[in-house]
C-alpha cells in the first residue's frame, strides 16, 4: 500500500491538535525553510518540485508563485481558497478538521516565500467544526512563534485571519474570492491583471488551494526527488482522491496520480454498488463524464486533459447501472444554473434554459430537437462564458449528451425515464 | 436602529482583521445574525452605521449570499442536500419524507415556526451520503428512521 502523506495523522485522536502535530514532526519543514532558504531558493525548490496546484486548475505553484513583483511597492497577500464547493469534494474539509496546522505551515512556507505579511483563509461558511479548529490553530501556532511578529526568531512576521464564506459555490474562483473578502458580492473580475500582478486590495495576491500548501512542509522535510518519484512525471506527489456516489467503500484515499479509475474505483472503493459501473465523474461535478468502456484512463492532470476531462477537485463520482444519466445531468445543470453569479448573460440565461429542456426531457415530453437544441447552447455559452463556470457547465452536459445520447434518445421515445 | 454595545464592540473588533472597513461586513453580518433572529433592514441599517459605510453595501451582501437570513426561519432550519452524491444515494427520498412528516413544503417553515425545511447545494458529506444540516450541526448516513428519529428528539 502507497504511504500515505496528507493523510498520515488522520487516525490520531488529538490530530487536529499542535501537539499531536509537532510530535508527528510538523513545524520541522518550517525551522529548516527559515533557517537555510532565502524566499528566492524557496520559490525555486517548489519550482522543481513540480507541485501542481490542487484547487481544479492544475496549475504550478512555483511558477505562480514567482508571477509576484520583486520590486513592487505594495506587499503581496497570501489567501487560502478553503471555499470548497465542487459537488463530490470533501478533501479540504478533511484536512482543516483533522490536520489544520499542516495547511497552514504550508501557508507560513508560501507567504515567506512570496514575501506576504498577512493571509486570509477563505474557509465556506457551512464549516463550521473547520473554521473552529482552523482559528485554534492559528492561535495555537501564534503562542508558540509559528506566527506572529518574530516567527521563530527569524525576523520574519506573518499574521492569518480566517475570512468566513456565506454559502456561494462562484466563491471558489479566485477573483470572487478576492471580491468576497473585499466586502463585495462573489462576480469573477477580467484577468489580467491576474492576481499575482494585482489582487487583493490592488496588490500583488497569492491564492492557492488547502491541499496544495499541506503538500509543502512534505517537500521541504523529505525534499524534491522524493517528491518528483510519486506519481508521474506531469503529476507529482501525494493526492487525495474523494470516492463516492454508488460505490461500496465512498471514503477519501491517498494514493499517487496516475491510477486508473478502474484501480481507484476497484482497489480502493470495493467496486459499484451494483456490481456494474455506468459512468464516472473523475473530477467533481464540473468535469466532464465519462462511460464504463473509458475506465481504464488515468486519473492525473494530463491523462484526464488529454480525454477530453480533467482531474478537477478529484472528487470521483460512480454512477452504477442503476442510476439515471439524464436525471443526473439535469440535476448537475440546475446546480450550475443556481450558482450562477449573472454577471454574463450566456451563463446566466443559457443554463437557464438548459435545465428547463434538460427538465422536459427527464419527464418524458422531450423532442429529437431538443438535443439539437442543447448542443447549440453548449457551445455558445462554451466559447462565451466571462469565467470557468459556465465553461464547466457546458461541457459537462456536452460530455453526457456524447456518451450517453441513447438515453436521452430512450427518455423521448418511451415518453419517460426508464430508470423511474 | 441602535446595534447592542456588545455587538458594536464584537464589529469594532473583527474590523481589525482588514485594510478598509467594507470588508468587515460580511464579520458584521454573521455576528448580528447570531444576536437577532433575522437580519432585517434595520439591523443592516445599524451595520453601516457601526461601519460608516454606505447602506447599499450591507444589503447587496446580505442578499446575494445565501447563509444570511433576511426573512425568519424556524427555530430548526433543515438543510437537505440534493446535489448528486446524495441524490445517487436517494436523496428525494429523505425529501419526500421530510415534506410529509413536517406538512410543509420544501422553502416553507411550519405553522409552530419551529422548522424550515430548505434543500442546498452539496455540503462535503458526500462520502456519507445522504446528509443534511440542521442549523450548524451535521448528519450524515441518513435514512428514514434515523431522519424520524432526529425530528422526534427535536421536538420533545
Ligand atoms: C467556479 C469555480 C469554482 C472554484 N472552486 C474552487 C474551490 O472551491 N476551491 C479551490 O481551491 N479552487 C477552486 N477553484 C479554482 C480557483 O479559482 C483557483 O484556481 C485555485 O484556488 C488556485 O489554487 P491552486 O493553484 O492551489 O489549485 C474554482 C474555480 C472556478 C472557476
Ligand atoms: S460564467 Fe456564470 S458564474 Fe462566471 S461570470 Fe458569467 S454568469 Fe458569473
Ligand atoms: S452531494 Fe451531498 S454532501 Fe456532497
Amino acid at each position: 500500500m502507497f504511504e500515505k502523506v496528507l493523510l498520515k495523522n488522520m487516525d490520531h485522536p488529538e490530530s487536529h491538535t499542535i501537539g499531536a502535530y509537532e510530535a508527528a514532526g510538523g513545524y520541522k519543514a518550517l525551522a529548516t525553510v527559515l533557517k537555510k532558504y532565502t524566499p528566492d531558493e524557496v520559490i525555486k525548490q517548489v519550482k522543481a518540485s513540480n507541485l501542481r496546484g490542487r484547487g481544479g486548475a492544475g496549475f504550478p505553484t512555483g511558477l505562480k508563485w514567482s508571477f509576484v513583483p520583486k520590486d513592487s511597492a505594495k506587499i503581496p497577500y497570501l489567501c487560502c481558497n478553503a471555499d470548497e464547493g465542487e459537488p463530490g469534494t470533501f478533501k479540504d474539509r478533511a484536512l482543516m478538521e483533522k490536520d489544520p496546522h499542516m495547511m497552514i505551515e504550508g501557508m507560513i512556507i508560501a507567504a515567506y516565500a512570496i514575501g506576504a505579511k498577512i493571509a486570509y483563509i477563505y474557509i465556506r461558511g457551512e464549516y463550521e467544526l473547520c473554521i473552529n479548529r482552523v482559528e485554534k490553530a492559528i492561535k495555537d501556532a501564534t503562542e508558540k512563534e509559528y506566527l506572529g511578529a518574530d516567527i521563530l526568531k527569524s525576523g520574519f512576521a506573518l499574521e492569518v485571519y480566517v475570512h468566513r464564506g456565506a454559502g456561494a459555490y462562484i466563491c471558489g474562483e479566485e477573483t470572487a474570492l478576492l471580491e468576497s473578502i473585499e466586502g463585495r458580492r462573489a462576480q469573477p473580475k477580467l484577468k489580467p491583471p491576474f492576481p499575482a500582478i494585482s489582487g487583493l486590495y490592488d496588490c500583488p495576491t497569492v491564492i492557492n488551494n488547502v491541499e496544495t500548501f499541506a503538500c509543502l512542509p512534505h517537500i521541504f522535510e523529505r525534499g524534491v526527488d522524493w517528491f518528483c518519484s510519486i506519481g508521474p512525471e506531469g503529476s507529482p506527489g501525494p493526492k487525495l482522491f474523494c470516492l463516492s456516489g454508488q460505490i461500496n467503500k465512498p471514503g477519501l484515499y491517498e494514493a499517487p496520480m496516475g491510477i486508473t479509475m478502474r484501480e481507484m474505483i476497484e482497489e480502493y472503493g470495493g467496486g459499484a454498488c451494483s456490481g456494474q459501473v455506468k459512468a464516472v465523474i473523475p473530477g467533481g461535478v464540473s468535469a466532464p463524464m465519462f462511460p464504463v468502456s473509458d475506465l481504464d484512463i488515468k486519473l492525473d492532470f494530463e491523462s484526464l486533459a488529454a480525454a477530453g476531462s480533467m482531474l478537477g477537485s478529484a472528487g470521483v463520482i460512480v454512477l452504477d447501472d442503476s442510476a439515471c444519466v439524464v436525471n443526473t445531468i439535469t440535476r448537475i445543470t440546475e446546480f450550475f444554473n443556481h450558482e450562477s453569479c449573472g454577471k454574463c448573460t450566456p451563463c446566466r440565461e443559457g443554463l437557464d434554459w438548459c435545465a428547463k429542456i434538460l427538465r422536459r426531457l427527464e419527464s418524458g415530453d422531450g423532442k429529437l430537437e431538443d438535443l439539437d437544441q442543447l448542443e447549440a447552447l453548449c457551445s455558445t455559452i462554451f466559447g462565451n462564458s466571462f469565467c470557468a463556470l459556465g465553461v464547466g457547465a457546458s461541457w459537462a452536459l456536452q460530455a453526457a449528451l456524447k456518451h450517453f445520447r441513447a438515453e436521452f434518445v430512450q427518455h423521448i421515445e418511451e415518453k419517460g425515464c426508464p430508470f423511474h | 436602529m441602535e446595534l447592542s454595545k456588545k455587538l458594536i464592540e464584537q464589529i469594532q473588533l473583527v474590523a481589525e482583521n482588514y485594510p478598509n472597513r467594507r470588508s468587515a461586513i460580511m464579520p458584521a453580518l454573521y455576528l448580528a445574525q447570531n444576536r437577532y433572529d433575522c437580519l432585517h433592514g434595520e439591523v443592516l441599517k445599524g451595520i453601516a452605521n457601526v461601519l460608516e459605510i454606505p447602506e447599499i453595501w450591507v444589503f447587496e451582501l446580505a442578499t446575494f449570499y445565501t447563509m444570511y437570513n433576511t426573512e425568519p426561519m424556524g427555530k430548526y432550519h433543515i438543510q437537505l442536500c440534493t446535489n448528486i452524491p446524495c441524490q445517487l444515494r436517494k436523496a428525494d427520498i429523505l425529501k419526500r419524507f421530510l415534506e410529509d412528516r413536517l406538512h410543509i413544503k420544501t422553502g416553507e417553515t411550519t405553522l409552530d415556526g419551529k422548522f424550515t425545511l430548505s434543500t442546498v447545494e452539496c455540503i462535503g458529506s458526500c462520502d456519507k451520503a445522504p446528509a443534511l444540516m440542521i442549523n450548524q450541526d451535521y448528519h450524515e448516513h441518513l435514512d428514514e428512521n434515523r431522519v424520524g428519529e432526529i425530528l422526534d428528539q427535536l421536538n420533545e
